[in-house]
Formats: structure tokens, C-alpha cells, sequence
């Protein structure tokens, strides 16, 4: 009796440390057409612990919508053509190869044989039809359905045969391959009886048990804890493999901890809670850098990131709305030159070095240093001259009183207020200073700080707001994605929304040109289409352009391959390919300096 | 303990503090509004007696310049301080145009006695400005909340029966309203832009609101044992109207309560305007209040980078403790006297 008690102990604590250990990688098979990456090659094991602002909301990645699923639902799955976040340019996926016929209407894939979901389930063809009906399905609602609606119509997806796939476009569409990217693959023998009866949307939340979630990324889920964490576990059936043969991913597990506010994430990393830290303010990252000498942290600094901050005015068409007050207001705010006098009058140097710490870089257009590719070096960086100003607003009629009030041309007193969200500190500093700028001007600017949520109601819906701080950009380079506000009837047109007709020849043109350029194939040629954009949005200022951070990031010493880099997500794009030292090196290392 | 000099130095400095917040315009050296882009976050300045030819008895600073992450001191020159200067010109009490300020240094050197915010502005001028806000803010908050407190409390204790059931239950319903959501609801409903002026009494009339319904439950408590004390019972039996018995009797009784209730509400009114600031409620950029200045110490790096930014807090926490002193001494006066 004795002997089976110990027994099942035994059987039991075996069983225990099995389930505790993560899978050990599959040795890579000659059948399957793995992936071999550059890069270091790292060490097996560990566990890499990131800290994240909130809880994802869902893992399902035709549904996500928020950053912060996105960022775990980014390390659990793969797509057929990936943007390499360090060359910024397209890479094979799933997809070993692809050819686009000479009309540049249809694309062909061909995928890679053999490799398998992270439950073991090969993965062929009929997984990316599965997959992109999904996406393309109304019912569903996916924020990326957008994505693959070209000229109004959706593109149309065939199986050639279990390893190849057609995709048809509606019409020709630049760059078309960069659309692949983030599309995550689904396991159609998982996910297809939910999708027939039409619950897709509910499926793969936080609380389904991580043996029904399957995907092709480096990891898969291990546990969830409710307002804690989520652990993933090494997906042992990867399709990479490093040099000298073996499989990726290094790590055992990547747990990512809700902590809560940038604050939280910075004071977890300083405890060394924490090995990876992503977004870091400027003030925060030189928080860290005094101590930098003190750890060894890898603080890298990669230079202007994709963000662009400005301040727009309310050009909205406010004649159904009961909004007079703000509507007089207008008259200024459309007049070209009110808002050169308030661009020209603007410290941007300031901006930079009081809130970024001369961390950031000025911006006078939508396209910033950081997108090397598409930026148009012609648009002019003029230095701030009150003068100038001056001369603007004397040129459109405006005058000043003898307290030095500046004075509409019918008398009015020149007074706005800005809005803000209260919580982001560094657009509310923005407002402060350029507060005291436009006072010299002579213009009364009221500051406005207001809940997120209360801010953005008065800028898509209510309209109730005369100007407005606000930030955009950051995904990817390409101008496609940017359709959505330069095009006069885009969700994100924030100037004027709800445009049926372009409202001026300048948008009109805009319309025309970032039409033409999502249809040009020739990089040169969009590039010359792109660049006249850039120049009618610097001249007619829809937006004054304020100034874009620098993408700032850190890590342990110990994380090995850690290659941050300026496209979304910064530090965890290699995810795969990270690895944490041996500890004695780690320490050794930090004894030396 | 509370002998007369303890009481005449809590009342000296208490006069002195509210002194120096009124007259802020004079002591402060700066305008509390005026960005020095130069100086974001400058330490506070270092006052120097000696130097290479021994020691000064006027004072002296350097000019300091940021390079870098650090400010370094530029020791060529030296800057005296100098009493009652010209500089920028302020308005005192609402009336007073006046340029004078009791100290300061020459330009380009700046004499900034609790250091700069991220703007270059001068922490101790913003203070002292500041003060005159949120003290105001505090005081009249606190006399409309324990007003309404008063009479509601009496009412509520006194009469008894139906009136004080819907009186305590409204209490209680806004004891326990969702104040965020109403926050926001109010914000809603206002125009974007409010004049300073109207924010404070938005800010009173807000605080006011929200705070009477903990004191009215504390003063009704009060009046409820009073009214059956034998002497407001003998006092009825007389033929004392309802008016002469609580005027007489009853609420002297509260006095202790809400003079308590006082001492501690003031401080606590002058730090809520910081949480309602947030809502874009509170005194706004680039007008100073305590607490629009506390709310910059938010943000984890400037909590630990600078401290010199916290003299808003240590000022509060000064405040605080007279307040509750005065009011130990006055409840002490009033039991001794009382008899």
C-alpha cells in the first residue's frame, strides 16, 4: 500500500514538473521548409518578463482593436509576408515566395511546406482562405477589413493547391505586399465550427482554455491570471530556425504583467521586475539613463519615431450644430494666414528641449526624419519669427489695441482655447508653451485639459472645441495607411470630418494625389505623388506641426539580440530571437563597469 | 501645554503665512507666469557668503546655465541680493500697482529661492501666488460646506421624524454618487473655456456641494442628544420658542464638531482642486493654485528628480498643521470659557 502511495507521489511530482517545464523545441525535420534567421546566436531558456500599461481585451487577432491585445496577439501568431522592423522592408513569412503578374492585379503565394500550428496541426492552404474570410466577413468586423477593401471592393483569395494560394486584386494597388503584414494566419481546424455558427467574434477571449488557441508565432499561451499576467510558453513546432540549426524560439516563456500607468512600467523596470521596457518618456528614459552606469541597462535612443503632434483648429461645417460662438471663431481659423501667423510663431526648439528633453525633433510637415523612405527633404523648416507673424496677421486685416490685444478685422478680441488630454503630461506642456508663445501675438489662449474619452467626443462627435492637441502616426511608413486622414472623407480627417465633397481645390488635390499613388506601382513615382502631398499639407496647414519623440527603449543587460527598432512594436518584433545570457556573465558584466 | 506664548506664536505665524500669501505680489520676486525657457527645472538657487576674497555679508549668487542634463554655476560673476528692488510689476489686494519686490538679484542671474518648474517659472513666486488661491478656495469651501452642513444638520437632529429621514437619505445618496461620473457630467455641460474668476467659484460651489453631507450627519448627531438634555428640556418647559432653544442651547453644542470639521476639511479642500484640475475643472495653466502645481509631482521622474518641487505639498502640510493647532486652541478656549 505504502509502495503505490510513493508511487503516485512520485507520478504525481513528475507530472507536476512536466506541466511547470515549457516544451522543449522540436528538433528541425528535413521536410520542413523552416526559415533561417541572422542575428547572434543566443542560448535556450529563461523567461523574459515585460510589463504592459493594461490586460489585452481579447487574443483573437481578427477582432483586436487596442494596442495592447495587439502586443500579445503579435508574439502568438505569424503572417504570410512580414515588414521587417529593422530594413523597414517586406520579408517572407509564411510565404516562402510570391510573384504579382505584370497588371499587378494578381499575387501568388507559395507557402512553406511542412511547418505546423503551435498544437502540432500541419498548416496549408485552406487556413489563409479560412483566415481571410474571416477577415473579410462583414459580420465580423474586422478593424483590418479596411485594409483589404481596395477601390471598394474586397480582394478575392483561391487555393491553387495545398501550398499555393491566389490573391486578386480589384485593381492594381501599391506596395500591395505590405498589406500581408500583421494579417495574422488562423487555424481553420480550431477555429471553423465557431465561424459556421457565427460565434468568431466571442472566440479565443482571455478565459478559453489555452489548449483551444493555437497560432504560428514563436510562442503560445501557457496561463492567464486575471489583472496579473499571462505567461506564454515556447511554441516547440516554430518555423524559424538561428544558424547553426536550432529552432527559435530561445526563450521558455515571455510573461506580460499588467502593472498599469508608464510610471508603474518604469518602477517595476527600475526594481528589475521587469527585463524590457518599451515606450519610454523622455524624462523617464533620462530617469534611467543617471543610473544607467550604476545596472549596465541597453538604453537605446533610435532617433525621431513616426508620431507626429500638432495642433488643429475646428474647420468642421458647424451649421446643423448650435455651436455660434465657435463658429465666429472660424472665420479666423479658415484664413490661411492666421494659421501661418500661429505656425511662424511657434518655439518648436522649445517644444523639443522642454518637453522632450532634446529628445524629439521640430516637424513642419506629416512626414518625419524617422520615415526615411517617404519623408520630402523640400519641405521648409522655417525658424520661429514673431515678426513674420506680425507681418501675417497685419497682411489679413488683424490689428492690435493699445494693451496689445490682438483684434479680429471687425474688433472681436482674438481669444481660443485649446483642448488636451489631461493625462497625457507632454501634450498638456505643449499646450502650456505654445500658450505663452501665441501671447506674444498677443492672442488669448486658454488652456483646456480634459479626460481622454471627454476630448475625443468633442473632436469626432460633439465638435464643441475650438483647437485641439492631438497626436498621430506611428504604425507603418507607407502612405497607405495614412489614406484614412488625408483623404477629405477619412474617419481621421480631423480638420473638417464628414467631407462629401473636398471642401477646398487643395484637398481636392490631395484626394486626387493619394488616389494616384495608392494605384502606382513604381516607387519612384508614388514617392514624387507622396511628396506633393506633403508639400500642399505644409502650405495649407490643416494641421501646425509641433514636434514627434524620439522612440526610446530599454532592457536588462542579460537580453541578448535586443535589436529595438522604429516600427511598432519596438523591442518585441524579435521576440523570437531574444535570449536572456548566462546569469554569471550577466553579473560579471556589471562588476566590470 | 497651551500656554499664551505658544498660542501668540501659532497665532503670529499663522497671520504671517496668510500675510505673505496677500501680499504676495510684494514678497514673491517673480510673476508667477513668466516662462524662462532657459531654466526648465533649475535647482534652487545657492546663496553664497564667501568667495575668493573672503567673506561678503550681503549675500551673493551665481548665474547658472544648463548644460546638458545639469546646471552648472558660472562663478566669474558675482550677483548681490539686493532689498526692495524693481522688477516686474504686479497688482496687490486688486488695487495696488506696484513694481517693488522685497528682494532680488540683478539680470541675467535669477535668485530662485524654491528653484524653477518645466518651464523656467519661479517655484516660490508661484507658490506664494498660489497660495491666494487655494487658500481662498479652501476657506470659502469649507465655511459653504459646513453652512449647509449647519443648517441641514440642525434641522435634520432637531425636528426629527419624516423631514429627518429625506434629509439624512439625500446625505447618504451623495455620500455615495458616482463622483467621477457627475465630474464629468458637469464638465460636459459647462463652455470650454471658464474665466478664472468663474473657475473659483465653480471650484467652491463644486467643493461645497460634494462635502456638506459628512458634516451635516456629524452636526445632527450633536443636536439629537442636545435636544433631550434636561436644561434645552427645562428651557422648552419655560416656553422657549424653537429658534431661542437652538440659538441658545443646541448649537453652541456643535461649535466643537464643526470647528474639528473645519481644521480638517480646509487642507483636504485645497488638495481636491488638484484631482479637479484634472477634469479640467480647476484653476488652469498658467494661473498657479497648489494644486494644479502638486499635480506636476504625478509624474513618477519629477517626484524623484526634483525635489524642490514639492514645496506646494510642504506648504499644504504646514497650513494644514496650523489650522488644526488654531482650532485645538480655540476648542480648548471655548471648553474653558465656556462654564
Amino acid at each position: 500500500m505504502k509502495s503505490i502511495a510513493r508511487l503516485a507521489l512520485i507520478v504525481c511530482l513528475l507530472a507536476a514538473v512536466c506541466l511547470a517545464a515549457a516544451p522543449a523545441p522540436e528538433p528541425p525535420n528535413p521536410n520542413e521548409e523552416l526559415q533561417r534567421v541572422d542575428g547572434e546566436v543566443g542560448r535556450y531558456g529563461g523567461r523574459l518578463v515585460v510589463g504592459q500599461r493594461s490586460e489585452p481585451k481579447t487574443l483573437n487577432p481578427v477582432t483586436a482593436t487596442d494596442a495592447v491585445s495587439r502586443e500579445v496577439i503579435g508574439r502568438l501568431s505569424a503572417d504570410l509576408i512580414s515588414i521587417n522592423r529593422a530594413s523597414q522592408q517586406t520579408e517572407p513569412g509564411l510565404a516562402q515566395s510570391w510573384k504579382m503578374s505584370t497588371d499587378g492585379r494578381t499575387f501568388t503565394l507559395k507557402l512553406r511546406k511542412g511547418i505546423r500550428f503551435s498544437d502540432g496541426h500541419p498548416f496549408d492552404a485552406d487556413d489563409v482562405v479560412f483566415s481571410f474570410n474571416a477577415y473579410l466577413d462583414e459580420a465580423v468586423n474586422s478593424p483590418q477589413r479596411d485594409l483589404l477593401i481596395i477601390g471598394g471592393k474586397p480582394l478575392a483569395v483561391t487555393k491553387l493547391d495545398q501550398y499555393t494560394v491566389q490573391f486578386t486584386l480589384p485593381r492594381p494597388y501599391a506596395a500591395a505586399e505590405r498589406i500581408f503584414d500583421g494579417l495574422a494566419m488562423m487555424p481553420k481546424h480550431i477555429l471553423e465550427k465557431q465561424y459556421r455558427e457565427g460565434r468568431f467574434v466571442q472566440a479565443w477571449s482571455l478565459n478559453t482554455p489555452p489548449a483551444e488557441i493555437a497560432g504560428l508565432g514563436p510562442f503560445r499561451v501557457k496561463k492567464y491570471v486575471a489583472g496579473q499576467q499571462i505567461v506564454l510558453e515556447r511554441n516547440p513546432y516554430y518555423w524559424k530556425i538561428d544558424h547553426d540549426n536550432h529552432r527559435l524560439p530561445y526563450l521558455d516563456e515571455l510573461v506580460f504583467l499588467f502593472v498599469g500607468s508608464e510610471d508603474a512600467q518604469v518602477m517595476r523596470f527600475e526594481a528589475g521586475e521587469t527585463d524590457i521596457i518599451n515606450r519610454l518618456s523622455a524624462e523617464n528614459y533620462s530617469l534611467l539613463s543617471r543610473e544607467q552606469s550604476r545596472r549596465g541597462s541597453q538604453l537605446v535612443d533610435l532617433g525621431p519615431s513616426l508620431e507626429y503632434n500638432f495642433l488643429v483648429f475646428n474647420l468642421n461645417d458647424l451649421s446643423s450644430k448650435k455651436l455660434d460662438a465657435v463658429a465666429r471663431k472660424q472665420a479666423w481659423f479658415r484664413d490661411l494666414k492666421f494659421r501661418e501667423a500661429v505656425s511662424a510663431a511657434i518655439d518648436r526648439d522649445s517644444i523639443v528641449r522642454l518637453v522632450y528633453g532634446t529628445r524629439g525633433t521640430a516637424l513642419w510637415g506629416n512626414v518625419g526624419p524617422g520615415n526615411k523612405l517617404w519623408v520630402n527633404q523640400a519641405i521648409p523648416h522655417p525658424q520661429r519669427s514673431l515678426d513674420t507673424a506680425r507681418q501675417l496677421l497685419k497682411s489679413a486685416g488683424f490689428s492690435w489695441s493699445t494693451a496689445g490685444h490682438l483684434l479680429d478685422p471687425s474688433g472681436n478680441p482674438v481669444e481660443f482655447s485649446i483642448v488636451t488630454s489631461s493625462s497625457n503630461t507632454q501634450r498638456m506642456k505643449m499646450a502650456t508653451l505654445l500658450q505663452d508663445d501665441l501671447a506674444h501675438l498677443g492672442m488669448q489662449v486658454h488652456v483646456v485639459p480634459l479626460d481622454f474619452r471627454a476630448m475625443l467626443d468633442r473632436v469626432f462627435q460633439s465638435f464643441d472645441y475650438e483647437a485641439a492637441i492631438m497626436g498621430l502616426g506611428g504604425g507603418d511608413p507607407d502612405p497607405n495607411p495614412e489614406m484614412n486622414v488625408w483623404f477629405s472623407s477619412g474617419s481621421t480627417h480631423l480638420w473638417h470630418l464628414g467631407e462629401t465633397q473636398p471642401a477646398t481645390d487643395w484637398e481636392r488635390e490631395i484626394d486626387q494625389l493619394m488616389q494616384e499613388q495608392m494605384v502606382t506601382l513604381k516607387y519612384q513615382k508614388r514617392k514624387r505623388l507622396f511628396d506633393r502631398v506633403q508639400q500642399l499639407i505644409a502650405e495649407n496647414l490643416p494641421f501646425i506641426f509641433l514636434a514627434t519623440p524620439n522612440v526610446l527603449t530599454g532592457a536588462k543587460p542579460q537580453v541578448g539580440n535586443f535589436h529595438p527598432a522604429v516600427l511598432d512594436h519596438y523591442t518585441l518584433w524579435n521576440a523570437d530571437q531574444l535570449y536572456l545570457r548566462a546569469e554569471a556573465r550577466g553579473v560579471e558584466r556589471a562588476g566590470t563597469r | 501645554m497651551r500656554t499664551k506664548t505658544t498660542v501668540l506664536v501659532l497665532l503670529l505665524s499663522f497671520a504671517g503665512l496668510h500675510l505673505a500669501v496677500l501680499f504676495a505680489g510684494f514678497i514673491a520676486p517673480y510673476d508667477p507666469t513668466a516662462q524662462n525657457r532657459e531654466l526648465p527645472y533649475a535647482p534652487p538657487t545657492r546663496l553664497n557668503f564667501v568667495d575668493a576674497s573672503g567673506f561678503h555679508l550681503r549675500p551673493f549668487v551665481y548665474a547658472s546655465t544648463l548644460v546638458l542634463d545639469s546646471y552648472r554655476e558660472d562663478s566669474t560673476h558675482e550677483y548681490p541680493v539686493h532689498l526692495f528692488v524693481r522688477g516686474d510689476a504686479y497688482t496687490m489686494v486688486g488695487i495696488l500697482k506696484s513694481d517693488l519686490h522685497l528682494f532680488g538679484v540683478d539680470k541675467p542671474a535669477r535668485i530662485l529661492v524654491f528653484g524653477a518648474d518645466g518651464y523656467g517659472r519661479d517655484e516660490l513666486s508661484r507658490l506664494l501666488y498660489g497660495g491666494q488661491i487655494s487658500l481662498a478656495a479652501g476657506l470659502l469651501a469649507t465655511l459653504l460646506a459646513l453652512a449647509t452642513a449647519t443648517i441641514i444638520g440642525t434641522v435634520s437632529g432637531y425636528y426629527g421624524t419624516w423631514v429627518d429621514e429625506a434629509l439624512m437619505g439625500s446625505a447618504d445618496l451623495f455620500l455615495s454618487l458616482p463622483w467621477f461620473y457627475f465630474l464629468l457630467g458637469v464638465r460636459a455641460f459647462l463652455p470650454l473655456h471658464v474665466s478664472p474668476a468663474g473657475t473659483f467659484f465653480l471650484l467652491i460651489s463644486v467643493i461645497g456641494l460634494i462635502g456638506w453631507a459628512r458634516p451635516a450627519r456629524l452636526v445632527r448627531g450633536v443636536v439629537l442628544s442636545a435636544r433631550t438634555r434636561n436644561y434645552v428640556l427645562a428651557g422648552r418647559g419655560f416656553g422657549g420658542s424653537d429658534f431661542y432653544l437652538l440659538r441658545r442651547h443646541i448649537l453652541p453644542e456643535t461649535f466643537g464638531v464643526l470647528l474639528t470639521q473645519a481644521a480638517l476639511l480646509v487642507p483636504q479642500y485645497v488638495a481636491a482642486e488638484a484631482t479637479l484640475s484634472f477634469f479640467g475643472l480647476g484653476i488652469s495653466e498658467p494661473v498657479p493654485s497648489w494644486g494644479n502645481m502638486l499635480s506636476t509631482l504625478q509624474q513618477y521622474n519629477v517626484l524623484v528628480s526634483y525635489g524642490w518641487l514639492l514645496a506646494p505639498a510642504c506648504a499644504l502640510v504646514v497650513t494644514s498643521v496650523m489650522y488644526w493647532l488654531l482650532a485645538d486652541a480655540i476648542h480648548y478656549w471655548l471648553q474653558s470659557h465656556s462654564i
